[in-house]
């Protein structure tokens, strides 16, 4: 553990990306304390650029408080991106290590339906889903984890295949351990690496659709978020940049935070690959 | 040999990077190769021989691994101080080496001529006919039959043998004055091993070359060398005359090296002959079937073949044969990780064939494995006080009832009662099997059946998991089928041995009359092809 730690300081860029990803966090924490009011309360006159009147971020066109917006979102953000991401993962995981697991036509049945999946365009089918249920925050962390399970799947499908040829686990089939803890005692762990890194992965691609989604208006109308801010000031653009722009700083920085750790968490993962690249 | 040596290596030191088990992984070693002679460099794993190998060739893991004192003269011409580029010239050209898996050796997508084309474009280009007779002729010098179909063949396409003449052929395209060959038959069969011994040996006489050998098997050292270093950790402990080093050596290493080497001798033991038979193997057969979407074009190869066997309470039943013979695919039908095609296997006589996975666990516990690879056989994410509990606790076992079992096997199988709470990557090759013997006992088995259980383990390592399994044999009057490529290791541990060939038993013998008089042709070859027979006390009778 200490010496995945060493080796995950080791990258700069995975190093600045958990600080600015400790950063978003502690401002989704903190948010109902720096900006206790709600943050669709309207606060001020509409239009104010960043710094008048106190307000840091501005306001909107309603005169809501751009950083409040910001705060808040960040909570909505960060929890969809994450429960959805667990929602693919428990998908995922399950079906590949299945398939890969059992192989023959266990393998051929669980991989078709995978197939089925990714051959429908993922953001379509997440539009389609969320329309269908009628946005809420139930129904876009089903619909994200739905769409983004498939890459996982293959991933830990192909983990499993290699592993399961390994005389550990002919070992444990020997001694008579049933499937199930053959496959999460015995295999799984030898396969998380893989999975870790594109579960922090799929993390920043899940806040992208949440906020395309909240951009289209099929964000929970309930809920301050990121994209809703974009989409509902993008007319305003010429006039008051603000608005929009501060939310894309927040949505660009998380995605690139995410994709710095997961690179740094790749790296400490497969330390031999990391030292190639380094050489 | 009263010119100058053609390499001479002096006062050589490699360093391993930091978090290496030692800070050298060569320490001042000083060695020379002379024209015309092949020398050994003998060593257990570790010992730093094919660093030192790849020092010559410029192939270490730069800048992790590398050269910090001493020097490699060629011919004078110091290769550690040498550009790239001039090193680059003398590879290939002067310096030839071939490696221990020419599988991984070869590039899997080029075609042979291609391959040998390549080295000679390299240094020498050749117009097209010329570039073709040369190919033709080194495919001949090498003993490949054939070579206008051959040089058309792709790598995987050949065998192992017919592989490792190819990277022969490459490393002798220009002739060079030095042939490195780092364990070149380790990855080999016996009989294989034999021919490609005799074949490079014939090359190096008749090229007048200097061969550089490194090897872990003094049979191959007895058959080739005419000196001979033994490495123990980074340093030479011994050099000398063939003759000297193998009837007298003076360093205890070499002494202990030589003591360990299993003797193609059969230890007469009275064969149990009145015992319970606890298996009995009817006519199993297994035949794996690649499926093809075109009807018709799949393939088929029967892997065993009708092959029946009987093991008695207390007995060691052998089962030898070279890869592909079928002796694996035997062993875990046995412990049913493979379903047979046909054919029974009794288990104190019940048919174990037909049950399915709920109906045979709690067949399991009676019949239990041990692995060849002692790196994957272990869970790496699992601790050794778990991994050897795992199988009672599957069967119902209380987990604290099952862990002090597992401390007991662990001081039964000579290690530490500390093992327990340390993972498997923590200990060596040679204790992982331990480990996995452990894990085997903990079901209190009848039967064992250990799948080459010594072949990756270093021969002094080989010796100790030998005896170990030996006296738990004795001790717990188990029976056991025991699958080895080696026929030394079976003469050692059998009191029958059954020899496999193409998916059928050959030949099954009590072991001494068996290695004394082979009856069927392909055991006597096989017998034939066992290293340095001249050296080591022949087989008894």
């Amino acid at each position: 553990m200490r010496d995945f730690l060493r080796r995950f300081a080791r990258n700069k860029g995975a190093l600045i990306g958990a600080a600015v990803l400790a950063l978003v966090v502690a401002l989704a924490l903190l948010a109902p304390f720096l900006f206790p009011e709600d943050p669709w309360d309207i606060a001020g006159p509409p239009f104010r650029r960043p710094g008048e009147m106190g307000f840091l971020l501005g306001t909107d066109t309603l005169g809501r408080d751009v950083a409040a917006g910001i705060a808040h979102g960040a909570r909505v953000t960060l929890l969809l991106s994450l429960v959805s991401t667990a929602v693919a993962l428990s998908i995922g995981v399950v079906l590949g290590a299945i398939a890969g697991y059992h192989g023959g036509w266990v393998d051929d049945l669980v991989m078709r339906f995978t197939e089925f999946f990714q051959t429908i365009p993922n953001f379509i089918l997440l539009v389609v889903l969320v329309a269908i249920f009628t946005p809420s925050i139930t129904s876009i962390v089903v619909a994200i984890g739905i769409v983004s399970w498939p890459p996982l799947a293959r991933i830990v499908r192909g983990e499993f295949l290699t592993l399961r040829s390994r005389e550990f686990v002919q070992a444990a089939e020997v001694l008579g351990q049933g499937s199930a803890r053959i496959i999460f005692g015995e295999i799984l762990p030898n396969a998380l690496s893989p999975v870790i890194v594109s579960a922090s992965l799929m993390v920043a691609t899940a806040v992208l659709l949440e906020s395309a989604l909240s951009f289209l208006g099929l964000g929970d109308p309930n809920l301050m978020s990121w994209g809703y801010m974009i989409g509902a000031s993008r007319t305003v653009i010429r006039q008051a940049w603000w608005i929009s722009c501060f939310p894309g700083i927040a949505i660009a920085l998380t995605v690139l935070a995410l994709n710095l750790v997961g690179e740094g968490l790749s790296d400490a993962l497969n330390p031999r690959l990391a030292r190639k690249r380094g050489a | 040999m009263s010119e100058a040596p053609l390499l001479a290596i002096e006062n050589l030191a490699i360093a391993l990077p930091q978090g290496a088990e030692r800070p050298l992984a060569v320490d001042n070693i000083s060695l020379t190769l002379a024209r015309n002679e092949i020398l050994c460099i003998v060593g257990e794993s570790g010992s730093g021989k094919s660093m030192t190998a790849h020092a010559v060739m410029g192939l270490l893991p730069q800048p992790h691994v590398r050269a910090t004192a001493g020097r490699i003269l060629y011919q004078g011409e110091d290769l550690l101080a040498a550009r790239p580029d001039r090193l680059r010239a003398l590879r290939g050209h002067k310096l030839g080496m071939i490696f221990q898996e020419p599988m991984t050796a070869l590039h899997p997508i080029m075609r042979v001529e291609a391959q040998i084309t390549e080295v000679i474009q390299q240094h020498a280009p050749l117009g097209s006919t010329a570039l073709r007779d040369r190919v033709t002729e080194l495919l001949l010098a090498v003993g490949l039959p054939d070579p206008d179909r051959l040089r058309r063949a792709w790598p995987h396409r050949l065998s192992g043998g017919q592989r490792q003449r190819v990277m022969i052929a490459m490393a002798l395209a220009l002739g060079p004055d030095i042939l490195i060959a780092d364990e070149p038959t380790t990855a080999l069969d016996v009989t294989t091993q034999a021919q490609i011994l005799a074949l490079i040996r014939r090359i190096q006489a008749e090229r007048q070359m200097g061969v550089m050998l490194i090897t872990h098997d003094f049979g191959v050292v007895a058959e080739v060398a005419d000196r001979v270093a033994v490495m123990q950790h980074g340093r030479i402990v011994e050099a000398g005359p063939v003759a000297q080093i193998l009837r007298s050596p003076q360093h205890p290493y070499t002494q202990s090296l030589i003591a360990a080497v299993p003797r193609l001798l059969a230890a007469p033991k009275p064969p149990p002959a009145d015992a319970p038979v606890v298996l009995q193997a009817e006519q199993v057969r297994k035949t794996f079937r690649q499926r093809s979407w075109i009807p018709g074009r799949g393939t088929e190869v029967a892997a065993v073949r009708d092959v029946s066997l009987a093991l008695r309470r207390g007995e060691t039943v052998g089962i030898v044969g070279e890869s592909g013979s079928g002796k694996s695919t035997f062993a875990r039908c046995v412990v049913r990780l493979l379903a047979p095609d046909s054919g029974a296997i009794r288990l104190h006589g019940t048919d174990i064939v037909p049950l399915g996975r709920a109906a045979l666990r709690p067949h399991r516990r009676r019949i239990q494995m041990v692995f060849q690879d002692p790196y994957a056989s272990l869970n790496p994410r699992r601790r050794v006080g778990d991994i050897i509990a795992a199988g009672p606790i599957a069967h119902g076992t209380p987990r604290a009832e099952a862990e002090r079992r597992a401390h007991e096997l662990l001081a039964l199988v000579g290690l530490d009662a500390a093992a327990a709470t340390r993972y498997p990557h923590e200990f060596s090759g040679g204790q992982r099997q331990r480990i996995g013997l452990a894990r085997a006992l903990a079901m209190e088995p009848d039967i064992l059946v250990a799948d080459e259980p010594v072949s990756a383990l270093d021969v002094s390592v080989q010796a100790q998991v030998l005896a170990l399994l030996a006296e738990v044999r004795a001790r717990l009057n188990l029976s056991m089928l025991f699958i080895t490529h080696d026929l030394r290791v079976a003469a050692q541990v059998c009191d029958r041995v059954a020899v496999m060939y193409r998916g059928e038993i050959v030949e099954l013998r009590p072991t001494a009359e068996l290695f004394a008089r082979p009856e069927h042709p392909y055991v006597r070859e096989l017998l034939a092809a066992v290293p340095g027979q001249g050296w080591l006390p022949a087989i008894q009778g």
